[in-house]
């Protein structure tokens, strides 16, 4: 005897139901999860830039964002301008340069458009002031991205790399701090021109004692991700050269 | 176990040594080598699998009974899928450091066939309290070859454990390295996963004969 469930329209009907009962539920939670998921990503974004430019709560070897709480008014507190900057390096000033996507700009500019730079201007209790740019490349199985805080030699002050989908314990570890603090002091320029910084397998300096060779060292098993990082550098952050030798004049 | 019934227990013990779902059942293999460069990574797979996999069992095992068996595969994964995504969700929204961390395992997740194997092996064909023991006797069973293949790989591979170093500082040579002991870059990439769950295999298959097929 047939069973009831091997029939054909029994089939069709219960993949019907079953993909409106499951679509219907997550559309749902989608929509109704959607300000926080967004609120807490703006948070991030804040927590991000800050860390770059040293406002943290590093403990140890590991790397902590200030508290979600406290995060809106030390960015009021920290980041004296945010800027969008454009091809030539001029500036203009606009308070909400933080909520720019950088994936968008960088697809307008693929399609033949022009980019928005967003850029921050942070100065901390000393007076030192701190230039943060948003970068964004590939790894090796999905996006990564960045914040590096750069003096206005472009000599990085400090960076927070994060992505979206690495592989564990390998690529993941851009976001470790043995990683992220090999970068600062690093310089971006070599001798007036923009080089970048270079994730380098075997540059012999694993204690990143030469500053100035604009290489880094890379993470082993994590080749492509590593790649990936040079690459976004050399191409989002030589976008802002223009900017800095205007600054200097 | 005073709570279980005899059988009952099996369920949880067996996927632990004799009917592990790595070693034995060969179900969960890519994860196992995709993620376990690392202790922690290994720990959080394990418990994310712990999850989808006791609450997935149940929700086909209910199903069971008017699921069409023509498109039961396809059933099976909307049900992980969805789970995943909810718990995604619901993250992202409430525990937003912990939805970062997890975020790169939800589509290894998805797509790890030891979840599928238990639906289609168990889930599909017994009650639902039965269905939830196996699913959280596979994952333990899972989480001990994982977290034993993670140990070896970070503590030979990077000299740490769970990002603590525990042979010294490699690049200032103390510790262990002081005598020339050198961290082995080959543990970290996974064909070397491979050979560690290998050892496992055959050390548990020379203490137990009758899991030697002829």
């Amino acid at each position: 005897m047939e069973k009831r469930t091997d029939k054909n329209s029994y089939t069709v009907i219960f993949a019907i139901a079953m993909v409106l009962v499951v679509g219907a539920l997550l559309a749902y939670l989608a929509s109704s999860l959607k300000p926080t998921i967004t609120e807490n990503e703006r948070l991030e974004k804040q927590q991000n830039i800050l860390y770059a430019m040293g406002i943290n709560e590093n403990e140890g070897t590991s790397a902590n964002f200030v508290s979600t709480d406290d995060a809106p008014e030390l960015f009021d507190k920290y980041i004296k301008q945010q800027l969008v900057v454009d091809y030539n390096g001029q500036a203009t000033e606009n308070d909400q340069a933080y909520l720019i996507d950088v994936k968008k700009e960088q697809a307008k500019a693929k399609d033949g458009g022009v980019r928005q730079l967003p850029l921050f201007v942070g100065e901390d209790e000393k007076g030192k002031k701190y230039y943060i740019a948003p970068i964004r490349g590939k790894g090796l199985w999905d996006a990564i991205w960045a914040y590096v805080a750069m003096d206005e030699n472009m000599i990085v002050q400090g960076a927070y790399f994060d992505h979206k989908g690495e592989t564990p314990g390998l690529g993941a570890n851009i976001k470790q701090r043995f990683f992220m603090d090999d970068f600062i002091g690093e310089h971006l320029m070599s001798n007036g021109t923009f080089k970048g910084i270079n994730v380098a397998k075997g540059n012999a300096d694993p204690k990143n004692n030469d500053k100035t060779d604009n290489e880094v060292d890379a993470i082993a098993g994590a080749t492509i991700t590593g790649d990936g990082v040079s690459a976004m550098i050399r191409k989002d952050l030589k976008l802002y050269v223009p900017y800095f030798k205007n600054l200097k004049q | 176990m005073g709570l279980l019934s005899k059988k009952d227990a099996a369920l949880i013990k067996d996927p632990l040594a004799d009917n592990n779902p790595i070693t034995i059942q060969v179900l969960g293999i890519c994860s196992a080598l995709a993620i376990t460069a690392e202790l922690e990574a290994s720990i959080v797979m394990s418990i994310s699998v712990l999850f989808v996999l006791g609450v997935g069992n149940v929700v086909i095992s209910l199903m069971r009974n008017i699921i069409p068996s023509k498109i039961r595969i396809i059933v099976q994964l909307i049900v992980v899928a969805t789970l995943v995504i909810i718990v995604d969700l619901v993250l992202k929204a409430f525990a937003y450091e912990l939805s970062k961390t997890l975020s790169v395992f939800v589509g290894l997740i998805i797509t790890n066939c030891i979840i599928m194997g238990r639906f289609e092996a168990f889930a599909l064909g017994n009650g639902p309290w039965k269905s939830f023991l196996d699913g959280i006797g596979n994952s333990l069973g899972y989480a001990v070859i994982l977290i034993i293949v993670g140990f070896f790989r970070e503590l030979l591979g990077s000299g740490t454990l769970l990002g603590i170093p525990v042979l010294g500082d490699p690049i200032e040579k103390t510790g262990l390295y002081a005598l020339g002991y050198e961290n082995n870059g080959f543990m970290l990439l996974s064909p070397m996963a491979l050979i560690v769950v290998g050892i496992i295999i055959w050390i548990q298959r020379t203490r137990n004969k009758d899991l030697v097929e002829d």
